[in-house]
């Protein structure tokens, strides 16, 4: 099945990690994630160990450490919502810089922070140093149902056609002048979105039937 | 957008993740009765659509715009169980290869997202459908109803979630205001991109609407031809 897409994450290189079996570097995503959630906002010291050891795996996956940071804005919303945290919490209040701020809710917002930054970290480390194929593979060695690990090699495998597919829309509508600005252009907006659920919903059942044609009975080499 | 790792304690987060696995398991079978081997490569394209569509950007006002979260139009257009299935597909593949969403909140994210929307839209969906005319040109408006509805009841999903588990001590009732006010507004978004996007699907392909098949199921075939007194003699 197809090989490298473009907009995915992967980088590509030689390392220890990249080496690593997907399904060990996905069980050792979750446990740490999970280890990171269960930690209490005031163990400061552990959030820095969480770091240290974030910093050494990409540091022995020599994806540049760059690649990371430019691909964390994922995180700006949350972020927003952490800021406001310490003014909406309740409980004891703390005055800083002349601001009333709870001192629960400095905390919490310390602590989310934290958490999802080394979330957004150790998801990014992991889409950038597997192959989405060798994924597929891990997963199906972690015993998700087959037929859910098909389903994901199929979306990763036409994600970039049908992405491609409404960049040309984007462009055929550009292209005749149209610029979408306000609600009055959604009609149009609509009709691509229409349009590319059809050739979406038939290139499924084209490729079902170019699959059968091949002697598909249900079971698919990974 | 996707709840990342850290607003959900830990307890909560297992939770919403035995109850996702369990939904995305009976949709597996349920789904697979419905479209039995081709499974596999229709729900695949159709979870690539999902995640192109949300690509898709509608703008509000100077600047600001949004894109659909694509639930309810998905029950809609392919069916609750294969709606369900795509949208988790989708999640599950940014959550592992874009690092879209925390991989704790995974679960969470099933639950609010896949889960709810897709269960509160078709849900109205159905029960609009049995009390309005049975008409083709009523499919969208079930449609963008059920969308309208599914969004702030996502948010008041995770409001109560965030009273269970939530890691910050904020007061639930503000909470529960702010999510529904913000969410009601996205709703009507929603819920005209979804009465839109229906009615241009129905348009060209009616047949492909899950949603629209028994009110299909009524139409007969009739050739018309030059001559008028033919027609009733070869319309089946």
């Amino acid at each position: 099945m197809g090989g490298a897409h473009g907009h995915l994450l992967h980088f590509h290189a030689h390392s220890a990690i990249h080496r690593a079996p997907a399904h060990l570097k996905v069980v050792a995503l979750l446990v740490f994630m999970i280890t990171v959630v269960a930690t209490p906002d005031d163990w400061f010291a552990a959030f820095g160990a969480y770091l240290m050891v974030l910093v050494a795996v990409i540091g022995l996956s020599r994806v540049p450490a760059t690649y990371i940071l430019k691909r964390m804005v994922v995180e700006v919303p949350f972020v927003l919502f952490a800021v406001l945290l310490p003014f909406v919490a309740r409980g004891p209040r703390v005055e800083v810089l002349g601001l009333s701020l709870s001192e629960s809710g400095l905390l919490a917002a310390f602590g989310l922070l934290a958490t999802a930054t080394l979330g957004v970290i150790a998801s990014l480390t992991l889409a950038a140093t597997t192959e989405p194929q060798a994924l597929l593979k891990g997963l199906e060695r972690l015993r998700l149902p087959t037929t859910l690990v098909q389903i994901m090699a199929f979306m990763i495998r036409y994600l970039s056609v049908v992405t491609e597919e409404l960049r040309r829309m984007h462009v055929a509508r550009v292209s005749r002048g149209f610029e979408a600005r306000n609600p009055r252009h959604w009609p149009v907006l609509a009709k691509s979105f229409g349009a590319l659920f059809i050739r979406s919903y038939e290139r499924g059942e084209r490729v079902h039937l170019a699959m059968l044609s091949r002697g598909y009975t249900g079971k698919m080499p990974l | 957008m996707h709840v990342p790792d850290g607003f959900f304690d830990a307890p909560t987060s297992v939770v919403t993740g035995v109850v996702a696995a369990a939904a995305v398991g009976v949709s597996l079978r349920k789904a697979r009765n419905e479209l039995d081997d081709r499974t596999a490569p229709l729900v695949g394209l159709v979870a690539a659509f999902v995640f192109a569509a949300q690509m898709l950007n509608f703008p509000v006002v100077s600047g600001t715009s949004g894109h659909l979260m694509g639930g309810a139009i998905a029950a809609v257009l392919v069916g609750p169980w294969t709606g369900v299935l795509c949208v988790s597909t989708v999640l599950l593949v940014q959550g592992l290869l874009f690092a879209d969403g925390g991989i704790t909140a995974l679960g969470t994210n099933v639950v609010l997202m896949a889960l709810t929307t897709v269960v509160v839209g078709w849900a109205l969906f159905r029960a609009l459908q049995v009390v309005l005319p049975k008409k083709t040109a009523m499919v969208p408006v079930c449609a963008a109803v059920g969308a309208f509805v599914s969004v702030p009841v996502a948010s008041l999903v995770f409001v109560a979630l965030y009273a269970v588990g939530g890691t910050a001590d904020i007061s639930i009732g503000g909470l529960a205001t702010a999510m529904l006010g913000v969410h009601t507004l996205i709703g009507i978004g929603e819920a005209a991109i979804t009465f839109l996007a229906v009615g241009s699907i129905l348009a060209v392909r009616p047949d492909l609407v899950y949603g629209a098949r028994r009110v299909l199921e009524q139409r007969e075939l009739v050739i018309k031809s030059s001559t008028t007194d033919s027609t009733t003699e070869v319309a089946a």
